[in-house]
């Protein structure tokens, strides 16, 4: 908790990247400390998942060591303590996300949930026929829901593809959408190349066409600002374990006047008004979308992950961010043999690279010797692998606690590999 | 650089991985299957073709992988050569105990074809490394596959 206060302070009145001291962020996450083979841990797979601070770790330790009960049904002290607290995290993520109100965020798993959740409650009442516009870049996440709904009901899933250097194809896109477009899902930004997609454009181009839009929040969330009134969006989604928050907690926010409308898509307690054989009457949003006992502790240790993120600012972590990308783009590019892929030129902090002649799975053992744990494989995209011509990539992704030394051990255990590769 | 990879990829190792022996596509081949590792993508087809005694006259794959999966693939199709299948279904037996097993010796080892065995040792490195066995048998368990009718095979 002393963490957490201690940054609000540096950051008190200034969100300027003076006030972002990465030394003193990194204090704030225990793990960082730890030694891998004998050598520091250099961490840079946060878009898969991000390590947690002591605050997270903190708050969900003190729920189960001292309130702990089950939210909403209690008549005793703790369950309705936990209950505030719980329901607190909604204003917590409502304001997070600029959203009108608290009743528009439902809390899921994570961002897959979430556009299942969508998938099932608004598209099993699309039609035969009826088109949902995806991009080339999507994450499994957002590929599979759209196909299991396509052999629902038939739909017709397209596809907007991604321009060489990594970049959104607005050309292609608009002339996608049509009368048929019912509905748009796509990434905010790419979790293989960073790209970050014109989604404000990309929306208002949606709503013309008389087509709702769910965007895939799972990477946008935590390298800036999202503000969902601002863009315009239908459902918005992210997760907490890539926001520095715990697993097994997502959001879904959705426009109160589409949540309304919509049926729930898991049915059990905690989602109801009442229930008998005959007849049951569901809950408002949010509950509605929310059956069964919630994740409590990891939605109220999101709450503290936010909370965390705020106090440092967007605008300092994404501008040490952004220096952390220019410096790790310049660094492996000097690294003979080494290709980037993703070069647009709206990108989050996110290098996917491959090394001539050597598989991303064996630099991914070799560099992990050194320390450096990165992601290697198709990322759960392989239509974007395909697309490029490749069977996997290696992928640094950096978070707020990373620095320039760990860009630098990264390349120098690169060139290790080359060396063991001759 | 540590002992631990300088055993895992070592020169024979990394020799076959830059340059797979029977990396075609035989047009006789009467047994194939694929082989797929769904964790990093990797994927190989083998290819066999037996006589009528059942011994293995050719083997050959295609497919894109690690260094250590192409090389374990590349080494298989030349120690298969002339082994009847009841021999080659032995040896990957043998070759997953050489790899997952810390004290699996050669002796301990039920195939005939012990310089086979011997030869494959260099895979052995991957015991140190649990995610990479599966590298190493990705081969064998989709030349295991298409002797028994050419169901892909997978890792998982």
């Amino acid at each position: 908790m002393t963490a957490a206060s201690t940054l609000a302070e540096i950051a008190a009145g200034s969100n300027s990247t003076l006030a972002f001291d990465v030394d003193r962020v990194r204090e704030d996450f225990p793990i960082l400390k730890q030694e891998v083979y004998g050598k520091p841990l250099v961490y840079l797979d946060s878009g898969a998942s991000a390590q947690k601070p002591q605050v997270v770790i903190d708050t969900m330790r003190e729920i189960q060591e001292t309130c702990y009960a089950n939210v909403h049904r209690g008549a005793y002290y703790f369950s309705q303590h936990l209950t505030e607290r719980y329901e607190g995290v909604r204003e917590t993520v409502a304001r997070f996300l600029n959203a009108g109100s608290e009743s528009e965020i439902v809390f899921t798993r994570n961002v897959t949930e979430a556009i299942n959740l969508v998938a099932h409650s608004f598209g099993n009442r699309l039609s035969a026929g009826d088109e949902v516009i995806i991009t080339e870049m999507e994450h499994h996440a957002n590929i599979v829901p759209w196909q299991l709904l396509r052999e629902r009901i038939g739909i017709t899933l397209k596809v907007v593809p991604v321009a060489d250097d990594g970049s959104f194809r607005m050309d292609a896109y608009e002339a996608m959408l049509g009368p048929r477009t019912k509905l748009v899902a796509m990434t905010h930004i790419s979790n293989v190349l960073g790209t970050v997609l014109p989604m404000k454009e990309i929306i208002r181009l949606a709503h013309a066409a008389g087509a709702l839009v769910l965007v895939d929040g799972a990477q946008a969330a935590v390298h800036g600002k999202v503000d969902v009134r601002d863009l315009d969006a239908d459902f918005y989604g992210f997760t907490g374990h890539k926001l520095y928050g715990p697993t097994a907690i997502g959001v879904l926010y959705g426009k109160a006047e589409l949540l309304k409308d919509m049926p729930p898509f898991m049915g059990g307690g905690d989602m109801i008004r009442s229930v008998s054989f005959e007849e049951t009457v569901y809950a408002d949003p949010p509950h509605r979308f929310e059956a069964g006992t919630p994740p409590i502790v990891e939605a109220i240790g999101l709450g503290a992950a936010i909370d965390y993120v705020q106090a440092i600012g967007h605008e300092a972590i994404a501008a040490h961010e952004a220096g952390l990308l220019a410096y790790a783009t310049e660094r492996l590019q000097q690294i003979e043999g080494l290709t980037i892929y993703g070069t647009a030129k709206e990108k989050a902090a996110i290098v996917s690279f491959a090394l001539d002649g050597i598989h991303p799975h064996d630099i991914g053992t070799i560099i992990d010797r050194e320390g450096v744990a990165i992601r290697v494989g198709h990322h759960c995209a392989q239509p974007l692998m395909e697309r490029f011509g490749l069977p996997a990539t290696a992928r640094a992704s950096f978070g707020l606690y990373n620095t320039r030394a760990e860009v630098d051990a990264l390349a120098r255990a690169l060139e290790k590999v080359k060396e063991l590769f001759g | 650089m540590e002992q631990d990879l300088r055993e895992l990829y070592q020169e024979v190792i990394l020799d076959h991985g830059k340059h797979p022996r029977n990396h075609r596509h035989p047009p006789d081949a009467n047994h194939e299957a694929r082989g797929y590792n769904p964790l990093c993508g990797d994927q190989v087809t083998v290819y066999l073709s037996t006589d009528e005694a059942g011994k293995i006259t050719d083997a050959a794959f295609e497919g894109h992988g690690c260094a250590i999966s192409i090389a374990s693939a590349s080494m298989m199709t030349e120690i298969l050569l002339g082994k009847t299948q009841a021999e080659a279904r032995q040896l990957f037996d043998d070759f997953h105990r050489l790899c997952t097993e810390a004290d699996f010796s050669l002796e301990a080892a039920a195939t005939a074809d012990k310089d086979a065995l011997d030869r494959l040792q260099v895979l052995a490195g991957v015991r140190e490394f649990p995610v990479r066995v599966k590298c190493a048998t990705l081969a064998w368990h989709a030349m295991a596959s298409a002797l028994n009718g050419g169901e892909d095979a997978t890792t998982e």
